[in-house]
């Protein structure tokens, strides 16, 4: 077996103990993906498992193992043009420093298939009637898990809002 | 912090004063002001994209060959002295390249201090780094392991035995306030304030309020870890860093490392949130030593739990305020003493009695803080340092003396905003407060606000509004200096030796080289972030942007008179002075007569020249000695509490901003509001948790150490009175701080506002309000 990172094969690390940031930053030297406490609580270093929104920091590299993973790296096109995402945070200022920019990325795009299908939430009003109206709020809970430092939330729902619209229309 | 300086000060003051304004920079109001093309406009930033992409660099992300790992023991007593110090399994450990103890690091000096005096320094304490088995606090390095992974080092870092014989440590607020010590000045103002018969004017006033406050210690946390990629390569030590003081970095390291450091190369293109924090502190130095001592590349990357033991935070402060008014609600007496913790090694003050001395014309004064000296890490420079936890003071004082009055807050403030300096009588450069409280109270409706405390309501939910007072000083560095090159195409490139750690720094002078020159955006680059560059004073005190608009004006004057020399005089500007000539449409012309023209590329081509470079600088900040020079805000709040559980949701965050010219309508909108989301978290979690028993740190990670989160940020609105400031390059002030001024002052006040409860004590948890 083996690790599909951005869709090219990757050796499982001998370490045991190698998590997939480290993996991906230390190993790969794809340090768009941050490390921001290593310990679950800041979101920085969030990648796509699968499609879904995980940290790489609490995820061993050998959990990765026969599965896809997908990084900010991935989510640029090939000819360097910005994922509509991307563009929206450049556009509604949705950073500062930029440091926790890649993981907001990548877990808002998982968000955004997450309401797509319906999966409720804390401050889903209404579970049965799902998630066909994405509020403000439903936004903020769901990227609360990624933490913003310089202050940049509000510009980042925006962006979310411009592409989750986007999308819609 | 000395009398003699308290002397020097206040010399020069009466003396600046007394000089025609016309002498002194900003004598001539900046024709920038009101000759703007992008200036003021929405621009993105520059660097958006290399961010949105995860392609900006960042210090620990710079990859190098044969690179080693460090990772940190850390002493567990606060004071006395390791007594035995096995490494041997440690040493032993897969992977192992080096252990370094007191016993065999490097000689080191000791770091040279921050401050105004030496803008090539940058230590953040006065302490010995690792030359003896001495303990100084809770936290401190005793051992770096070097190993070939990160794994390996954390793991051997595990197998350091220490014994230590522990030394009776203070580490208690309440004992330390015993034997607080006064300085005699706090940064360059007087500490100790008596004017205007304070105690007479208290017995005689009307109306009194008196009342203690406090401010937890608090951490910067940004969300990139401090970290450093270090090399020691042909005897020059080049250091990647994190840093806001990139050339006070390198300077530091040069006189720690002594003469054979030979040339110190710090380089931080990109800062992942500084805020105060990114300084120069221990494990850059460490790092430099164990690289040296291992003849590898060292790369340094703190874990949370590191940075809360060796990146010091904002000072824990107590403050009394007691404020003496008329019946009219006129001020007779302003007081405002206070203990914060400064150990006597710590070099950073925290000027929270600074606050009270520019905001309202009391008619007496009485102002004096002192420091409690603990065996603790030294405290730092966090985002407003002083006027932070300064403003939720003096601004909650006021909100109480208000309610006692019966007036309504803002009126009280109405009535009480200072038109001069109230203690020196220096005049503002220009001040608008009053102002930026009519714009705010207009957006967030304040004749909602409902007096009386406690009545409105819905459902479990108590509604409350709240508004404060912010207001941080202007500061120009000397020294910052900018170069500007014209290439043969008629391209400007402007470089420094500046920081971006998310205010869009090369963003705004981008546009501002641009509006300068006479140059379209496209044609004007700017780079910064490293020590080869041209000297930039540290990003801090909200300076940055007036250094370095300081420096672009003062290099264009002298690009005017270095084109007038090689234009020689088969050019249609021939016969000119300097003087009589402007920049526009990307060349020079006549100021009278625009068709007298001539390109920069026309130039240098006929001068037989691929480009032509000028050095400028900014220089001494002799405004600030004449003028009062303050920016101000007014915040304003409206929030919920649970009367069930005392859970406090912030509905509405207003702020209303009187700091000059705004540059840059969309980056300056992004730093109001980090400022006051930094306020937000202030308020309602931001505490440091000291175990006051050891000296030890409890909240070393962000899962106990609680900043905003997306869903505690609410719609921020952000207003400005974009008043130009005659004095300041561009008419623009600093605005990377003031937002964080204020704010906490403004939701406790409205949390008074919906429940009736007065809660002093920061932050404004639940178990507080039920």
């Amino acid at each position: 077996m083996a690790i599909r990172v951005n869709g090219t094969e990757v050796a499982r690390p001998e370490d045991a103990r190698v998590s997939l940031l480290d993996l991906l930053r230390e190993h790969l030297h794809l340090t768009g993906t941050k490390k921001g406490c290593d310990q679950g609580a800041c979101g920085a270093c969030t990648v796509l498992l699968n499609g879904n929104r995980v940290l790489s920091c609490l995820t061993l590299a050998a959990q990765a193992d026969g599965s896809d993973v997908l990084t900010i790296e991935c989510i640029t096109g090939d000819a360097g043009d910005l994922h509509m995402l991307q563009q929206a945070f450049v556009e509604h200022d949705g950073l500062q420093c930029g440091y926790c920019t890649p993981g907001q990325i990548c877990s808002a795009i998982a968000m955004a298939e997450e309401l797509r299908r319906g999966d409720p939430s804390y401050v889903t009003l209404d579970i049965a009637a799902g998630t066909q109206v994405v509020t403000r709020a439903e936004i903020r809970e769901r990227m609360s898990g990624n933490l913003c430092r310089c202050g940049a939330h509000n510009g980042i729902v925006e962006a979310i809002e411009a592409m989750l619209a986007e999308t819609a229309a | 912090m000395t009398k003699l300086q308290n002397a020097i000060v206040g010399g020069v003051r009466a003396v600046i004063g007394h000089v025609p304004e016309s002498w002194l920079p900003g004598g001539t109001p900046d024709p920038l002001i009101d000759k703007r093309v992008t200036l003021g406009e929405q621009q993105s930033r520059v660097d958006g994209p290399d961010k949105v992409r995860g392609a900006a660099r960042f210090a620990a992300e710079v990859a190098m060959e044969n690179l080693l790992y460090a990772a940190f023991v850390h002493s567990t007593i606060a004071r006395g002295r390791i007594a035995d110090i096995d490494v041997s399994a440690a040493a032993a450990a897969s992977g192992v390249a080096l252990v370094m103890t007191y016993r065999n690091a490097p000689k080191m000096s000791v770091p040279p201090p921050i401050g105004m005096t030496n803008l090539k320094a940058a230590g953040n304490h006065t302490l010995p780094i690792m030359q003896d088995p001495e303990i100084r606090w809770n936290g401190q390095v005793v051992a770096v392991v070097l190993a070939e992974t990160r794994e390996q080092a954390d793991h051997a870092a595990t197998l350091v035995r220490v014994r230590y014989d522990a030394a009776p440590a203070r580490t208690r607020f309440e004992e330390g306030k015993a034997s607080a010590y006064t300085p005699e000045s706090i940064l360059v103002e007087r500490n100790r304030i008596e004017k205007g018969g304070p105690s007479r004017k208290f017995a005689e006033a009307a109306f009194k309020i008196d009342a203690v406050y406090t401010t937890p210690w608090e951490n910067h946390n940004p969300i990139e870890p401090h970290a450093a990629t270090i090399v020691w390569r042909d005897g020059k030590l080049i250091v990647h860093d994190a840093t806001q003081m990139i050339h006070g970095t390198a300077g530091s390291l040069a006189k720690i490392f002594g003469p054979n450091a030979g040339d110190v190369e710090v380089s931080s293109p990109y800062v992942g949130g500084g805020f105060g924090a990114k300084g120069l502190w221990d494990h850059q130095i460490l790092g430099a030593a164990a690289a040296k001592l291992a003849d590898r590349p060292v790369r340094v990357a703190l874990s949370r739990a590191s940075m809360h033991r060796l990146i010091g935070g904002r000072m824990q402060t107590e403050q009394r305020v007691a404020l003496a008014a008329n019946a009219d609600g006129k001020l007779n007496g302003l007081l405002h003493h206070g203990f914060g913790v400064r150990p006597l090694h710590s070099i950073c003050d925290e000027g929270f009695t600074l606050t009270g001395r520019s905001l309202y014309a009391s008619e007496s004064f009485d102002i004096v803080q002192h420091y409690v000296d603990l065996d603790l890490l030294a405290n730092s420079f966090m985002r407003g340092p002083g006027e932070t936890p300064g403003t939720f003071a003096i601004e909650c004082a006021m909100d109480e003396l208000a309610h006692a009055i019966g007036m309504d807050p803002l009126e009280l403030r109405r009535r009480n905003v200072a038109t001069r300096d109230p203690l020196s009588g220096a005049p503002h450069s220009q001040s608008a407060m009053m102002e930026a409280y009519d714009l705010g109270a207009t957006r967030i409706g304040w004749d909602r606000r409902l007096a009386e405390p406690g009545v409105r309501r819905e459902g479990e939910w108590l509604i409350g509004m709240g508004c404060a007072s912010g207001t941080f000083p202007f500061m120009r560095m000397p020294g910052t200096s900018v170069r500007i090159t014209i290439d043969a195409s008629g391209h400007a490139h402007v470089s420094s030796a500046a920081h971006e750690m998310g205010m869009g720094t090369a963003t705004v002078q981008r546009q501002h080289a641009a509006d300068r020159l006479g140059l379209p955006l496209d044609r004007v680059t700017v780079t910064i972030g490293d020590s080869s560059l041209p000297f930039a004073s540290f990003a801090g005190g909200s300076s940055q942007t007036a250094s370095l608009a300081a420096a672009i004006s003062s290099a264009s004057a002298k690009l005017v008179a270095e084109l007038m020399r090689i234009a020689g005089n088969d050019t249609p500007l021939a016969g000119l002075k300097p003087s009589e000539v402007e920049f526009s449409d990307g060349g020079v012309c006549s100021v009278g007569d625009h068709a007298r023209q001539e390109s920069f590329a026309s130039i240098l081509r006929r001068a037989n020249r691929s480009d032509l470079s000028v050095v400028g600088e900014s220089g001494a900040p002799l405004e600030i000695m004449k003028y009062s020079m303050h920016s101000t805000s007014a915040n304003f709040c409206e929030l919920r509490v649970s009367e069930v559980t005392g859970e406090i949701r912030v509905d509405r965050l207003v702020g209303a901003f009187d700091c000059g010219r705004i540059l840059n309508a969309k980056t300056a909108s992004s730093q109001f509001k980090g400022g006051m989301i930094m306020g937000l978290g202030m308020a309602l979690t931001e505490e440091t948790l000291l175990d006051e028993r050891t000296g030890r740190i409890l909240s070393t990670s962000l899962a106990d150490y609680h900043v905003p989160v997306h869903l505690d940020v609410p719609d921020i609105e952000v207003l400005w009175t974009d008043i130009p400031d005659p004095r300041t390059p561009l008419g623009a002030r600093g605005i990377g701080e003031i937002g964080t001024t204020g704010v906490a002052a403004a939701i406790a006040n409205a949390v008074f506002n919906a429940t009736g409860k007065r809660v002093r004590d920061l932050p404004l948890t639940l178990d507080k309000l039920v």
